[in-house]
């Protein structure tokens, strides 16, 4: 097809045409950013109105895109099968996950366990923490353009990984504990590769700080990116790291303690404008604060014994039901689903690496839950992104997405 | 913790005279009963009260119970008074078909994506939502997942033999 | 220092000046060691494949340096995580947009099977939509497996002939998937 020469001839701008290249320059550019676009590491998909490089608004969010309908799946399975299904919330955690799942239903069973094991979870709790922080906040330099951090904090990662194996096995969907307990006790082996990662970690963490927390360029990137105000946080229900950076210092394990929280101190980092920079810093507070938890709980084990004494409720172990009658018979009936979990309606919270990952558990005397609702922090506050991206140029909303940390199948479910 | 359930309880049944059906303690969670006709009234009275102050919705959810008439099914709010480290659960019956609500976005705006999901899993319809749509499953989907009705199971699998499962 | 060692080079007819070998062989071991992947990570198992990309594993060591975010540069599509039902047309856009000569790798049981999300939202295997070349069992597969996985389409590229693409079998392949090629 060949172009009208008229065209070609005609100069861009005339005098009566003016107004039309300022209507041109103010006309707004849709632009669809997602749900595969490997910026946004996640499946999201949000639809915005830009002017040049600027975001006037969100036309649209669209999440769901790995729903997987866990509640659904959870009126399906019997109580210590759920476990693998909350592995997958917020998969870069998983023990915080799989231990609030386990505390939730001894809580409806009304066992109490022994300091032992409550001090393993809260160990490996608060690996998981340091784990998922890590995610976050090397991600979020990769966004700024500083890959090395990336390198840096996964080797560690993978020591994490390692102590994961010694206790349970597993490195990422790690399925830890059982319903009244461990399954194992801490081997002398992962007492060792906890006690070498304390002792080497620091040094790492300490020379990620001082690649970050004082560069020019990552917080000219930062400061001020992104920020909400106290009220509009509470509102939008926003918990964990993202609602500390604002300023509210809200933590589950403080408020409500549980699996003995209370035995340790710990300092609740809070930041002061809810900005992108602010929740970096809470995040890798939170790192140190987990890192004099998990000491302090390794250097006072007690060692009263790693599981509850409920036999109708707890796994026994595998050698035991090969050889013991009794064991065997538990066995048997908590596989086979003869052991019915009383009536009642409870809610638990545990302090997840995105904020208050709470389970409400109705269970109608059957050995399935009859309803399972998860809280989950990140598809709740993740609601608040439209608004924060109001008026930030794209690069910063890529920021602002990797630093409030959501993960796709915490948020999808 | 400055107030006690009983001092909650009596301060609500006092505002809301009739409107307070059952109350329960499970677990020492203050879960009380009420209907939809003073359910935003209540939420906006508890989140503004300058004693209480449950200015936070912990979530919002919904449960399907089939075998009750005319109260098929439960909204569940949970507040959560940081305050005063207080929570207390409501619940609010709705009679199934068209199950209908007021909307609590008016009170939290947190509330706006927890009612879609609501609504996308049990139909509870949300009057007065700035933007009902589903947001979890595809949107041509015709029917409410999480009622206790509908299987679990993808219907459009071939390759299940049931004899393999047992069935 | 380490000591590089070069590839093996195909079969062939040596001689003083030259070496005479066949175009499939060579552009195959061509292709067998610069497979661009285009990461589709969506959910646990993209956390794996970061730490396959990260300094412990490096899946750069494989020629795979540059993981192509844009599928129009892509050889190799890794599907890591799963798929649900609202998603799956997007991965078969992804897979269409690819240029040929494509390979598919399905990472964990949730690309291949739907794994233990068999459920109303879940896509049963993204072979239900797509052709799969290369699947990777585990939940999710450790850095090890996924590696094996690349290996093994790196052995596919390189032995694959030159004309398989053009074959009538390989057009009904994708003619069974309603994938229409120009």
């Amino acid at each position: 097809m060949a172009i009208n020469p008229d065209i070609l001839d005609k100069p861009l701008v005339t005098g009566s045409d003016a107004g039309a290249l300022v209507e041109f320059v103010n006309e707004l550019t849709t632009l669809n950013l997602g749900p595969t676009h490997p910026a946004t590491h996640g499946i999201f998909q949000n639809i915005l109105q830009m002017d040049g490089e600027r975001i006037v608004r969100v036309q649209d969010t669209t999440i769901g895109y790995i729903h997987r309908a866990f509640e659904k799946l959870a009126e399906h399975r019997p109580f210590y099968q759920i476990t693998t299904i909350t592995d997958r919330l917020n998969y870069c955690s998983s023990p915080i996950n799989n231990m609030g799942w386990h505390m939730t239903v001894e809580k409806l069973l009304g066992i109490s366990l022994p300091k032992r094991a409550q001090y393993i979870r809260v160990i490996a709790m608060e690996l998981a923490r340091i784990s998922d922080h890590l995610i976050c906040n090397s991600i979020l330099g990769v966004d700024t353009g500083a890959f090395s951090g990336f390198l840096y904090l996964f080797q560690e990662r993978e020591k994490i990984y390692e102590i994961y194996e010694e206790i349970c096995g597993s490195r990422l969907t790690t399925n830890m504990g059982r319903i009244g307990g461990m399954e194992r006790d801490l081997s002398p082996l992962a007492i060792e590769k906890l006690r070498k990662f304390l002792k080497e970690f620091p040094a790492v963490m300490k020379e990620f700080e001082a690649l970050f927390n004082r560069n020019r360029i990552f917080m000219d990137r930062t400061v001020d990116v992104g920020p909400i105000s106290v009220a509009d946080a509470i509102d939008y229900g926003f918990t964990g790291p993202n609602l500390r950076a604002a300023g509210v210092d809200y933590d589950v394990r403080v408020m409500n303690p549980y699996s003995s929280y209370e035995d340790f101190e710990f300092e609740v980092p809070v930041g002061t404008n809810g900005d992108t920079y602010d929740r970096y810093l809470v995040r890798n507070e939170e790192i140190w604060q987990s890192l004099r938890i998990i000491e302090q709980a390794l250097n006072n084990l007690p060692n009263d014994g790693f599981h509850a004494d409920a036999p109708h409720y707890y796994l026994p172990s595998k050698e035991d039901v090969y050889t013991k009658m009794e064991a065997l018979i538990y066995h048997f009936k908590i596989i086979m689903g003869e052991i019915d979990a009383p009536v009642g309606e409870v809610y638990h919270a545990v302090e997840g690496g995105n904020g208050e990952l709470g389970y409400y558990l109705i269970s109608d005397g059957g050995r399935t839950p009859y309803r399972l609702h998860f809280r989950r922090p990140c598809f709740i506050y993740y609601q608040a992104y439209p608004e924060m991206v109001k008026g930030v140029t794209l690069s910063d909303a890529i920021l602002i997405l990797s630093s409030m940390n959501v993960i796709a199948g915490e948020l999808d479910a | 913790m400055a107030f006690s359930n009983q001092q909650l309880l009596d301060d609500l049944q006092q505002q809301f005279a009739n409107s307070i059906l059952l109350v329960e303690e499970p677990f020492g969670l203050l879960t009380i009963e009420t209907n939809r006709d003073v359910i935003i009234n209540m939420l906006s009275y508890l989140k503004g009260h300058t004693t209480f102050q449950f200015i936070f919705l912990t979530y919002l959810t919904a449960v399907h119970y089939p075998d009750q008439k005319e109260k098929e099914f439960a909204i569940v709010y949970h507040l959560h008074s940081w305050v005063h480290n207080f929570q207390l659960r409501i619940k609010v019956f709705v009679p199934s078909p068209n199950p209908e609500m007021p909307t609590a976005t008016v009170v939290f705006r947190s509330a706006n994506w927890m009612e879609r999901e609501t609504y996308d899993n049990m139909g509870i319809h949300f009057v007065g939502h700035p933007d009902l749509r589903r947001i979890l499953n595809v949107e041509e989907m015709d029917y409410f997942p999480l009622r206790k009705e509908y299987p679990l199971e993808d219907q459009l699998r071939q390759d299940k033999v049931d004899s393999m499962f047992g069935r | 220092m380490k000591i590089t060692t070069l590839d093996k080079a195909p079969d062939g007819i040596e001689g003083e000046g030259f070496f005479a070998t066949s175009f499939d062989q060579v552009i195959g071991m061509a292709r067998q060691n610069s497979l661009w992947p285009l990461p589709f990570a969506t959910s646990c198992c993209g956390i794996e494949f970061m730490a396959t990309m990260g300094s412990h594993y490096d899946l750069a060591r494989f020629g795979s340096e540059r993981p192509s975010f844009s599928p129009r540069q892509a050889d190799l599509l890794m599907v890591m995580g799963t798929i649900a039902k609202k998603m799956a047309p997007i991965l078969k856009q992804v897979y269409i947009q690819m240029a040929e000569p494509r390979w598919v790798l399905s990472v964990g049981a949730c690309a291949s099977s739907g794994g233990i999300f068999d459920t109303y939202s879940v896509l049963q295997g993204i072979d239900r939509v797509i052709p799969v070349d290369v699947y990777v069992p585990g939940c999710p597969p450790r850095p090890e497996q996924i590696i094996e996985g690349l290996m093994k389409i790196q052995e596919l590229a390189g032995n694959e002939s030159l004309r398989r693409r053009n074959t009538d079998d390989y057009k009904h392949l994708l003619e069974s998937y309603h994938i229409h090629v120009q």
